[in-house]
């Protein structure tokens, strides 16, 4: 149904633009210099009205429609299924929809279900003929109208190119749109969270073990949210991870920026960008594969404990993928500092590390504390290297050949797989994901803010 | 003080020394950093490629199956309802035994059978309904060997050891050499590989329906990401009155580049299925988060791009008589075009990668069928990398890593497009 | 030094501190510099002046080897310090460069403290074996530098918030805590007003009694007040050289005279 109405309405466009680029030559009897502005813009102009209310029409409903068809079903159906919990309820709503539209439910279809499904699918049947009808109509008549207003004063151009830019500005607005968006959806099931479990329980708890009620009618949770484990898990990994990415990305920079000839750079530099596009998958498959193993087999060698899924191998293989990163960064801020403090330095006998180590890295050093920081906050958002070579089960520890968990792990587990409805344990993702956002906006707004306050220094 | 002496004297001569000492160290350390920087990129790719290539190809062994007419067809309806209900992994099993009379007792047979793929009733089924002719004759067919007899041929499996160790018993092994011994084993192309889809059954698993979700997600960011992208970069260099609204915005744009891909995620599931209800699983949910993702980096690059183009471009258009948005259509956008498709491409590039977000709104399950459209489930390569990788067959390592070597492949190609697109058409003013 | 008794010999009036002989220099394929033949004497100022784009800086740049951070420079010729060519292999750029200090045409003060940029050349060579030493060091290379009453109470506050004059002035104080032999000045006041330009060259009246003094100026009435001899450069060779006055009242080649005069510049 949505595919045939949506052809029939790009297809009334390009009428409605046929049509009034042709009505505005109608009107000068074909001489278009008589015309404000050129006959496409009257085209233009036409097919606007006729597309943007029928579409904005479409968008709508489309939008409302599952909340329309959920009602419709849960009015018809029996006593008995209305007074399902919230979760069960929407168990029922999603079957009843999906056996409408001929898939697969995850119950066998019962008489509710089969009853409620024939609602559903006559709501639906019913609803789009509406639709069509509606949005046919409404994109026919803005057509008609606006076809009637166009005359020789009409400044068609001028209306189009208005439209156009409101068009750009939404465009932009977006981006607000989904900010808002992240943090308003964040914060709201968080809310739900925290009516479940306290904030502090959440914030200061050393236990994380979100077992949930099985069955939907045990009120409450009987496991634990302390969230503290999962940070420091994060912690861990993060510091271990910058370790091997500030030492080795800053040392790149300066080497590339102070010492290595053109060449050299030239080859190098692009290397290094590789291993920022590799996916993080792959190296998470090159942690669990590769490196835990030979971690753990060192270990064993030394007489260590150490888990297949260590903080290290994570770490390490993370702090890898920052390296690109740190040096990329650095590079830049290295190289704006002016070659006058660099020759400065050289005339006055200094070598070429001391020039760098006492004059160009202290000039540099804002620049640099604000990439380690958006380092650390891309280490502490990465998520597939750690789920697939990190553990699972939280662990207090700053031992790095134990198994940690950490927060985008535990986001992951508590979502994918069997989504069983269960309030805490899935909407603790969403207060996790809370906290990872802030943190990691945090870091971020510092960053710039370091760069920003000492940018003068040296101007 | 005595001609340069402070310089000179020996006590300088030492310290120079020492100072030139410590500039060979600090160069040492640069020049080994970008040593261990590389040395870890070659071996992640290495060990990627020499575990992922021998996932290209797959052994399979000639048997002769005798198509007893009888058990297939016994009306000799000629019917292809019949003859594709007929039991053909029965009859392979008839030629294994054939082939191995030796195997005696109910677990020696089932040893046997494991030899084969599970796969290999379906193909001898597709020759004989493509050609039902052969029923009656005894059919000389190639079929894909199992998992575990592949990984034997290619080296993985240490006769040696001791027998409780390994997957294959020293009958499976004997019977496994007889056959190579006759030249009836061969290493084959494994066009499954890339033209199937995914499988339980490591030989038969293939990335092809993960190849057209990946497809379908990117059409759809692309379709979103672009021109919501472009129009908004043209907006705020163009257009945009500078004051708190719009450093706002730049403020947001700004940030939204740099949240973890996975926050997008929770975003696409609490708001695209909780509350619009979509598709579960869908390239049109996947592709809608992504856009979001690379909204930014889309937006960024096209803005660089419209900001090289020189003013005096635009006061030339604008002298004779265009309208502001006719400048930026007719000539800015023109002239930008390379730069904004360059950071597109790398945009486009990124989101193919991308796995967090996708395993949010459930582009998880185990998806058999080629999906599609944009609506229908799916899933993506890297999911797909994810969920492999997950797997306990040794097996599927190997085609975890081809998956890898795949992926990479259209990486490569994706930022070659780019930067070729960047040196050849990006004007410098 | 060996050369030093030879020289004296010749000239008993004066000693020579550098010399060059047929020096040519070459970016890349462009030569900038043809034959350049100069004495530098010691304990005096002498001044380069000429058009730009003459050769003046390049030269300049040439005696503590500073044209060395240029990829494409190449230098061919000799140069000699107290005797010793400069260019010969194995000689230490990094010793040469405390033996001669250089002052650059826009004041490059170092991000730090005024304190740490004039101890910073001290520091590295290991002048100074304890506090107390460095803060002489750096008082008297303020002093010397006719720095030190202007900023005495804030050695702490940061060089870059100094103004334009205050800033060479601590350029030269840093330059001197090297304790260098000699002292190059490539148009050390043409970022400055007036009045910090006169201060600067009192300055070089009174270091000229320990230092040996190069000056590169665009200004020939600056040549004429600081130094004692002057070389003119035009098009990379040096066309005349010799006494300041001389020069200027009475200059043996047309050329000479036709940029005094001010036909050309």
């Amino acid at each position: 149904m949505l595919l045939p109405l949506t052809a029939l309405l790009l297809g009334l466009t390009a009428a409605a633009f046929a049509l009034g680029r042709g009505r505005a030559l109608a009107v000068v009897q074909g001489n278009a210099s008589l015309l404000h502005s050129r006959p496409a813009y009257y085209g233009q102009w036409v097919a606007l009205w006729c597309a943007l209310p029928s579409f904005a029409l479409l968008l709508g409903w489309l939008a409302l429609e599952p909340s329309l068809v959920e009602q419709q079903v849960l009015s018809g159906a029996s006593q008995e299924v209305r007074g399902l919990p919230a979760e069960r309820l929407e168990l029922f709503v999603s079957n009843a929809r999906a056996l409408a539209e001929g898939g697969v439910t995850s119950t066998v279809p019962d008489d509710d279900l089969i009853a409620a499904s024939e609602r559903a699918r006559r709501v639906t049947g019913a609803g789009r003929w509406l639709l069509s009808g509606l949005v046919v109509a409404t994109a026919i008549g803005g057509l008609w109208g606006a076809r009637r207003r166009v005359s020789r004063e009409l400044r068609a151009r001028n209306r189009v190119e208005r439209i156009v830019r409101l068009g750009l500005a939404a465009s932009s607005g977006i981006a607000i749109l989904a900010t808002v968006g992240i943090v308003l959806s964040l914060i709201f099931e968080t809310a739900r969270f925290f009516a479940l479990v306290p904030p502090a329980d959440f914030l200061l708890g050393l236990e994380w073990s979100p077992q949930t009620a099985i069955r939907a009618d045990q009120v409450g949770s009987s496991g634990a949210f302390g969230a503290v484990p999962v940070f420091a898990g994060t912690l861990l990994i993060t510091v271990l991870a910058m370790l091997v990415a500030v030492p080795i990305g800053l040392m790149s920079a300066i080497y590339l920026s102070d010492y290595a000839t053109p060449r050299v750079r030239a080859v190098v530099k692009p290397l290094l960008e590789i291993l920022a596009g590799i996916p993080t998958v792959v190296y998470g498959f090159f942690a669990a594969l590769s490196v835990g193993p030979v971690i753990r087999a060192f270990g064993e060698r030394m007489g260590w404990d150490v888990s297949s899924e260590s903080a290290l191998a994570a770490g390490l293989v993370m702090g890898v993928m920052i390296i690109p990163f740190v040096s990329s960064l650095s590079d830049d801020v290295i190289n704006a500092v002016p070659q006058s403090l660099r020759e400065g330095s050289l005339g006055l006998g200094a070598t070429r590390s001391e020039t760098i180590r006492r004059v160009v890295l202290p000039a540099a050093l804002p620049g640099i504390v604000s990439a380690v920081l958006l380092a650390m906050s891309r280490a502490i958002g990465e998520t597939m290297i750690v789920v697939m070579a990190a553990g699972l089960a939280a662990n207090l520890t700053a031992n790095p050949f134990e198994a940690v968990t950490t927060v985008t792990v535990q986001i992951v587990t508590l979502l994918v797989g069997d989504q069983e409805f269960d309030s805490a344990k899935t909407l603790a993702a969403f207060a996790l994901g809370l906290t990872l956002f802030g943190v990691t906006l945090t870091l971020n707004v510092i960053a710039l803010s370091v760069v920003r306050r000492y940018r003068e220094e040296y101007d | 003080m005595t001609e340069g002496s402070l310089h000179t004297s020996d006590a300088a001569a030492r310290k120079l020394r020492k100072r030139y000492a410590a500039e060979r160290r600090f160069r040492l350390y640069g020049a080994c950093a970008i040593g261990l920087a590389m040395g870890a990129l070659v071996l992640l790719l290495v060990t990627i490629a020499w575990r992922g290539v021998p996932a290209f190809f797959g052994h399979e062994v000639t048997i002769d199956v005798d198509l007893d007419a009888a058990l297939i067809d016994p009306e000799g309806t000629g019917d292809p309802e019949v003859l594709g209900r007929a039991d053909y992994s029965g009859l392979v099993k008839q030629a294994l035994r054939a082939e191995f009379p030796d195997a005696q007792g109910r677990r020696e047979k089932r040893r046997l059978y494991a030899l084969i793929s599970n796969g290999a009733a379906y193909a001898l089924r597709d020759q004989v309904l493509a050609d039902r002719t052969v029923v009656g004759t005894t059919f000389r067919v190639r079929v894909p060997l199992s998992a575990d007899a592949d990984i034997y041929f290619k080296g993985g499996v240490d006769a040696a050891s001791a027998e409780g160790d390994r997957r294959l018993n020293d009958d499976q092994i004997r019977w496994l050499d007889r056959w190579a011994a006759l030249g009836k084993v061969e290493n084959r192309f494994a066009r499954r590989f890339f033209v199937g889809g995914d499988s339980r059954e490591p030989e038969l698993a293939g990335i092809y329906g993960a190849l057209v979700g990946s497809l379908w997600t990117l059409a759809v960011t692309l379709l979103l990401s672009f021109p919501l992208g472009v129009a908004a970069a043209v907006y705020l260099e163009e257009f945009a009155p500078t004051n708190r609204l719009t450093d706002f915005v730049e403020v947001n744009i700004n940030n939204l580049a740099a949240v973890p891909s996975i926050v997008f995620g929770l975003l696409g599931l609490a708001v695209f299925l909780n509350f619009l209800e979509l598709p579960r699983s869908a390239p049109l949910v996947g592709g809608m988060v992504l856009a979001l993702m690379t909204l930014p980096t889309v937006i960024i690059a096209s803005r660089s791009a419209i900001m090289a183009v020189p003013p005096s471009i635009r006061e030339a258009a604008l002298g004779v008589g265009a309208s502001p948005l006719q400048v930026v259509s007719h000539h800015v956008l023109p002239l930008a075009l390379p730069g904004i498709l360059t950071g597109t491409i790398i945009g486009m590039a990124r989101a193919l990668g991308e796995t967090a977000p996708l395993l949010m709104i459930g582009m998880v399950a185990f998806i058999v069928d080629v999906p599609e459209g944009p609506t229908s489930p799916a899933t993506v390569l890297p999911v797909q990398i994810f969920l492999w990788a997950d797997s306990p067959e040794r097996a599927f390592v190997a085609k975890t890593s081809g998956a890898i070597l795949v992926l990479l492949t259209f990486l490569v190609a994706m930022n070659l497009v780019a930067v070729v697109l960047r040196s050849r058409f990006e004007r410098r003013w | 030094m060996t050369a030093t008794s030879a020289t004296q010999l010749r000239s008993p009036l004066y000693l020579t501190k550098l010399t060059t002989r047929d020096l040519d220099v070459f970016y890349g394929d462009k030569q900038a510099l043809f034959s350049v033949n100069l004495d530098i004497r010691k304990n005096q100022v002498t001044s380069l002046i000429g058009p730009s784009g003459c050769g003046k800086s390049t030269f300049l740049r040439c005696l503590n080897r500073m044209n060395d951070v240029i990829e494409s420079c190449r230098v061919e010729g000799k140069i000699t310090l107290d005797g010793e060519d400069i260019y010969r292999e194995g000689i230490d750029v990094v010793q040469l460069r405390a033996r001669i200090g250089m002052v650059f045409q826009k004041p490059n003060p170092f991000p730090k403290s005024i304190y740490e940029n004039v101890a910073y050349g001290a520091r590295i060579h290991g002048l100074a074996a304890s506090r107390p030493e460095l803060d002489e060091i750096v008082t008297s290379s303020l002093q010397r530098a006719g720095l030190f009453e202007e900023v005495k109470d804030r050695l702490e506050e940061p060089g870059t918030g100094l103004s334009g004059g205050q800033q060479q002035r601590l350029c030269i104080a840093r330059a001197i805590a090297v304790q260098p032999d000699v002292i190059l000045m490539d148009e050390p006041c043409s970022a400055l007003d007036p009045i910090a330009t006169a201060r600067i060259e009192e300055l070089m009246e009174e270091l000229r009694e320990n230092y040996t003094i190069v000056i590169v100026t665009h200004s020939m009435q600056q040549a004429a007040r600081v130094s004692q001899r002057t070389a003119f450069f035009h098009l990379g060779i040096v066309v005349e050289e010799g006494e300041t006055p001389q020069i200027f009242t009475d200059p043996k080649d047309p050329r000479t005279r036709d940029y005094i005069t001010g036909r050309f510049g």
